[in-house]
């Protein structure tokens, strides 16, 4: 066991950030949620860097890598809230032609457990070129032509555009409840790497904030509840990091430990870390963390968007408490 | 960014199972918390056991009779040990978790000779003299005074908060060998035999109403220059070796047993109703113990990290203080949330038939000290605020002295 981050997947990190630091700065970001949230250009530059057809087999011209790379490069993407429905989309690569080269943009709705509550949200419907609907069933896929759906004018996240739908077209069948169910495991662990890059970067955001800015004639990073606040959101980071790599490692070896445990435990951690760290990096902002010119905003809301997609922390505590009731019976049966 | 244990780690740790399975039921229950004499010798033992079957030391090097076996294989013999229900390491805490360590890091060959061998078996119990009563948090303000004397330190001062101190046969101490220095590059790190002529030892109950606890008084003890470990003021950084040592996985086993905690405690959830419910169908509780169950995985995960890093590395990094902070507020939450589902049961510390009442009530009162010793919670945040995330650290004037009170 050697859990470290390896010298390969190092580089594969390193260049994913500095590819999204490039090409997604603060005023990239402000420009995408003015122009609608989508940048079809970057999503095939993405699709180029691998984003896509990474766990794909090399002799299917992907990258051949796991689930280990995977999470490290979502939470790339996480960094800089990269827009688009990117974890439907790497987990529709086998499923459907010309993602893996960003010419076919596979979105989703996830309507696993019964549907949520009011009209259907669809994320992305002007961008995606296929929609995936997953359920109890299985899965389906629709023409995002053929749904009958109004925009939504003031979505949450501004980088997140949404359409409601009242009810939705069968569609064609692609797979059954098994698949679904693996499907939904595996794009809830992208989404935990998401929210893992959102936890660090809007900590990098504050201590880089508490660094500069001055009040009473000295950096506020200097008084100690605010870096009380910081070594909190640390520590957040660094749960949500091993909890992240753990359920990336588990679903590359399943002889390590049940996958369905370590991404239920990856995505409530990397949930709570990412909407706890946002909501500090804000107030770390004080003043300015309000205004719409800091971009702490645009972290805080995708935290919201991917912390409800395949399975809202509510639902992986219930996951999770499944997997504690079965070690505890476990626990009875060895001392009956 | 692989968890899979080796093939030789899984061999290992079928020998260990094996092994576990008929040591410790044959070894016997523990005895009664206030017969320290009782205590000293079923821990000891026990350790003689381990040491005897050859599960001593398991990441210390074969010299002193270690197995010098990977941090991987340390990790399979924390999550066994917990798994047997085998005896706490108890009183060899000091000696096994710092005091050691902190030798063969820093120790001279005759120190480590001398020592490393009789901790692992089982035959010398340390303690540990770091805190007096005006240096608890700000441990470099400390006074306890050593001053050289031919081959000899006189050593006079007042130490408190000392656990094992009534058993202990040795001592780490910090003490001050020049009180001109900045207060940090005064202190030297000793090791003190107890039974010296003017150590007195006075027990000082804890919270629990137990003598854990124990103040150590030391009047013009002399204590032979030959017992320093390290340069002569050069104490503050290896006591920060020995303090990274507490804070990174010093608590490998009491994170697993504390997953059976859980474990017991969802049981009990699972069978106990109050007013025709069970308290398990209360999805609020369900979930935060889910919840729970979730961040100690992570946490383990964390520990696995944090143990593959030190092994790189050599000793624990500063990412240890975030281990130690999470795990104990963890801690501390996990029994809160088991003092909320016993209610009433939870105000009985004898044991009731059937119910986790002692256990959980114990342990959140024991949990307290968790987030005080090592380094309080807040030390830790000041230590991953500035040391981590570099922002400004606190006052600390470097000319600062240590001045006696």
């Amino acid at each position: 066991m050697n859990f470290q981050i390896s010298e390969d997947q190092r580089a594969l990190q390193e260049g994913v950030r500095s590819f999204c630091e490039g090409r997604l700065p603060d005023e990239r970001l402000a420009e995408l949620a003015e122009g609608g949230g989508f940048d079809r250009a970057l999503w095939k530059d993405l699709a180029e860097l691998g984003v896509f057809s990474l766990r794909r087999a090399q002799a299917e011209g992907g990258l051949g890598l796991g689930f280990c790379e995977s999470v490290l490069v979502f939470a790339e993407l996480g960094r800089r809230a990269a827009p688009g429905p990117l974890a439907w989309s790497q987990l529709a690569v086998s499923l459907i032609d010309g993602v893996a080269e960003g010419e076919v943009v596979v979105g989703g709705l996830d309507l696993t457990g019964g549907a949520a509550l009011g009209p259907h949200l669809l994320e992305h419907l002007d961008h995606v070129d296929v929609l995936l609907v997953m359920d109890d069933a299985g899965l389906r896929r629709l023409d995002p032509n053929a749904i009958e759906a109004r925009p939504v004018e003031v979505p949450l996240d501004p980088l997140t555009p949404l359409h409601r739908a009242d009810s939705l077209p069968e569609g064609e069948w692609l797979a059954g409840p098994d698949e679904a169910a693996r499907l939904r495991i595996e794009g809830a662990a992208l989404l935990s790497g998401q929210l893992l890059g959102i936890a660090e970067t809007t900590l990098l955001m504050a201590v880089a904030f508490a660094k500069e800015r001055e009040q009473f004639g000295r950096p506020i990073g200097g008084f100690q509840a605010l870096k009380h606040l910081m070594a909190d959101m640390f520590v957040r980071q660094e749960v949500a990091r091993s909890a992240v790599y753990a359920a990336g490692a588990t679903l590359d070896d399943p002889l390590v430990g049940s996958a369905p445990r370590a991404v239920s435990a990856a995505k409530l951690v990397a949930s709570e870390a990412a909407l706890a760290n946002a909501h500090a990096c804000i107030q770390i902002h004080g003043g300015m963390g309000f205004t719409w010119e800091v971009p702490a905003h645009y972290f805080l809301k995708r935290a919201r968007v991917l912390e409800c997609c395949f399975g809202g922390s509510s639902e992986h505590a219930d996951e999770s408490a499944r997997h504690l009731a079965e070690r505890a019976e476990a626990l009875v049966a060895a001392r009956a | 960014m692989d968890l899979r244990y080796s093939e030789s780690d899984e061999k290992f740790r079928a020998e260990l199972r094996a092994w576990l399975a008929e040591a410790v039921p044959a070894f016997g229950p523990p005895p009664g918390i206030h017969d320290w004499a009782a205590r000293r010798l079923y821990d000891t033992g026990w350790q003689q056991k381990l040491f005897e079957a050859g599960y001593a030391g398991i990441n210390w090097p074969r010299e002193f009779g270690g197995r010098d076996l990977s941090a991987t294989e340390q990790l399979v013999y924390y999550e066994e040990i917990a798994r047997a229900g085998a005896p706490y390491i108890g009183v060899n805490f000091v000696g096994l978790l710092h005091g050691g360590p902190t030798l063969i890091a820093e120790g001279s060959a005759e120190q480590k000779a001398r020592h490393l061998p009789r901790i692992l078996r089982g035959e010398e119990v340390w303690c540990q003299g770091f805190s007096e009563p005006s240096a608890g948090s700000d441990l470099a303000a400390l006074q306890t005074r050593a001053v050289r004397d031919g081959d000899d330190y006189v050593v006079s001062g007042h130490k408190i908060w000392c656990s094992f101190g009534p058993v202990a046969d040795f001592g780490e101490f910090l003490v001050r060998t020049d009180p001109d220095a900045p207060k940090h590059r005064g202190i030297s790190w000793l090791i003190l035999p107890m039974d010296l002529p003017g150590i007195e030892i006075r027990p000082l109950p804890t919270l629990m109403g137990e003598s854990d606890f124990s103040e150590v008084f030391l009047d013009n003890v002399r204590v032979p220059a030959r017992n320093r470990v390290g340069a002569e003021n050069d104490g503050w950084r290896i006591t920060n070796v020995t303090l990274r040592f507490e804070r990174g996985t010093a608590f490998a086993s009491e994170m697993i047993n504390l997953q059976q905690t859980l474990a017991k405690l969802t049981a009990f959830a699972k069978r106990v109703t109050s007013d025709g419910v069970r308290a398990w169908d209360d999805a609020d509780l369900r979930r935060r113990l889910g919840h729970l169950a979730a961040e100690l995985d992570a946490l383990w995960a964390m520990v696995k990290l944090s143990v593959c890093e030190a092994e790189a590395a050599g000793i624990p990094g500063v990412g240890a203080s975030a281990v130690k902070l999470f795990y104990t507020e963890l801690n501390q939450r996990i029994n809160e949330v088991g003092m909320r589902l016993l209610g009433r049961a939870g105000l009985c510390r004898d044991e009731i038939e059937d119910m986790p009442n002692a256990l959980i009530a114990g342990r959140s009162l024991q949990s307290l000290s968790l987030t005080i010793a090592a380094g309080t919670s807040q030390i830790q945040r000041n230590i991953i605020s500035e040391r981590i995330l570099g922002l400004p650290r606190e006052p600390r004037p470097t000319a600062e002295k240590a001045k006696p009170a």
